[in-house]
């Protein structure tokens, strides 16, 4: 059985990490399978959008201790993690994480990456990597930092302690509580919404969230006006603005 | 040793008897943990489909039983928010949460701890001698296991206060009267009326009675949008349920469901 399940329906891709005996630590074979699975649906112009989500009861509990045990400071410095969490990171689609049951460590982190996190109401975020002597290490404090703030992340961090899925939304980290059972079905709902909208306007969209994030406002604010230019030179701008006009449902072409 | 709770399960009814009678049941920690092995079991176990929970002997329960809070001058102040939070907020927590009805057969007194936690079961029925104290403020204590939650979501505000200010002795009519509780019963005929009614719980579509909890609870916080869309997730849940489809099919067919529970 593979390490990594994937299915689309429409024009949504969910990938489902299959490691649930190690309660879907992500191994580095496991980071390289997700991956590529992203570069390839980043070609692909059927995906519009991506869940990923995690089997059995839990999303996924940290990285793989074994494997992060053998290396020394030598080998953590070549480590090729950073890089395959670099490649998912690049991924211009919506990406939508589905959570139930436990994300912590690298699971957090692969949700804060996301765009956007739905939970289910068992779910956990945590970063518990100080009880084992180390610190996140794959943008778990710098992404939690400007989601949630610096009380919270300091908490988190310092503590090691997880919070709960109403928490992780009042702090700004989780878009919708659901209940358990409906999670990742309404994950995939949203992600067929998302599916649906002009792909280019998604991509720049996308674009102008993250990059706005690092630069100060003034330039995020001229990143955000020349991708909306971007967007004039569009086909399905003209069409979404038509069908609006006419009061049909666009028909986006992703030109 | 005797065990400090009684645990017998038939027909998919579990029966916990707090059983320290010659303390009125009282609560120590062994008798905690006790507790808590056989919620985890209750939890567990499909084939368990109702909780009922009595004591033993004259008493329901008086609550934290005081011998084990002698407090030594010589130490600081003790720390009664250790217990709390180890034994009585779990134990409240795991009531609420648990996916199927929780029965209190309030047999007779049920005081302190003993009088909030009856409040927190799903269906409490008292014997006609059975009564409430909410005996806290006496001691100087604050009506712990959920008591200042409950209290005024059972009784209102006014009755809440007047209760836990002054801690007096609430009878089990009173306490139906004021719709603190389901029934009151003749002492002699608690037992039969608690058990008929958890022996029928168990029957029933249990998944379905225990959204039906989820979502009461719920809505003690939910704004009414929030709760209207919480009761459209779970009717999606329960709409799914074989025992929707048992109920529907027999109900066509005009005969007894057969529920599972699932």
């Amino acid at each position: 059985m593979s390490q990594l399940l994937s299915e689309r329906r429409g024009r949504v891709l969910t990938l489902t990490l299959n490691r649930p005996q190690a309660r879907n630590a992500l191994n580095n074979a496991l980071l390289e399978q997700l991956a590529a699975e992203l570069e390839h649906a980043q070609d692909d112009a059927q995906v519009g959008a991506v869940v990923i989500t995690g089997a059995g009861r839990g999303f996924a509990a940290g990285a793989d201790l074994k494997e992060m045990a053998q290396r020394d400071m030598v080998a953590t410095l070549n480590d090729p993690r950073p890089q395959l969490w670099a490649r998912i990171e690049r991924f211009p689609k919506p990406l939508i994480t589905a959570v139930n049951g436990y994300a912590l460590g690298a699971g957090c982190e692969l949700a804060l990456l996301s765009d956007i996190v739905f939970a289910g109401e068992d779910a956990r975020f945590g970063l518990p990597e100080i009880t084992l002597g180390i610190m996140p290490g794959a943008g778990g404090i710098q992404r939690l930092l400007r989601c949630v703030g610096k009380a919270l992340t300091a908490q988190m961090v310092f503590s090691g302690e997880p919070i709960d899925a109403r928490r992780a939304q009042q702090a700004g980290m989780v878009a919708q509580v659901c209940p358990t059972a409906l999670t990742l079905e309404y994950a995939q709902k949203l992600a067929a919404t998302l599916a649906s909208r002009a792909p280019l306007a998604l991509q720049a969209a996308k674009q102008a969230l993250r990059q706005g994030q690092d630069v100060g406002l003034s330039q995020a604010l001229t990143i955000e006006r020349q991708l909306f230019t971007l967007l004039a030179a569009t086909e399905d701008r003209q069409e979404g603005i038509n069908a609006f006009l006419e009061k049909r449902s666009p028909d986006f072409t992703g030109r | 040793m005797d065990s400090l709770i009684l645990c017998d399960i038939q027909q998919g009814v579990m029966t916990l008897t707090f059983n320290r009678p010659e303390r009125l049941n009282s609560f120590n920690d062994a008798m905690h943990r006790e507790l808590a092995e056989h919620l985890t079991r209750a939890e567990r176990d499909d084939e368990i489909r109702c909780l009922l929970l009595t004591g033993a002997g004259r008493a329901f329960c008086a609550g934290q039983d005081l011998n084990d809070r002698n407090v030594d001058p010589e130490a600081g102040p003790p720390d009664l928010g250790y217990s709390v939070e180890t034994f009585y907020n779990p134990l409240v927590k795991r009531l609420a949460r648990l996916g199927k009805p929780v029965i209190a057969a309030v047999n007779g007194v049920a005081a302190g701890a003993g009088a909030t936690l009856a409040l927190g079961c799903d269906i409490v029925i008292a014997a006609r001698s059975a009564s409430f104290v909410m005996a806290f403020s006496k001691l100087g204590l604050i009506p712990d296991c959920g008591g200042t939650w409950f209290l005024p979501r059972v009784a209102g505000r006014a009755r809440a206060m007047g209760l836990a200010l002054l801690g007096e002795k609430l009878s089990a009519e009173q306490a139906e009267r004021w719709g603190l509780i389901w029934q009151t019963v003749d002492d002699a005929e608690l037992v039969d009326t608690t058990r008929t009614l958890a022996q029928h719980l168990a029957t029933q579509p249990t998944y379905g009675l225990g959204l039906i909890k989820q979502a009461l609870l719920a809505g003690e916080d939910n704004s009414l949008e929030q709760q209207l869309e919480l009761e459209r997730d779970y009717q999606r849940m329960a709409g799914r349920s074989a025992d929707y489809r048992e109920g529907v099919a027999a109900f066509l067919a005009r005969r007894p469901a057969q529920f599972t529970g699932k």
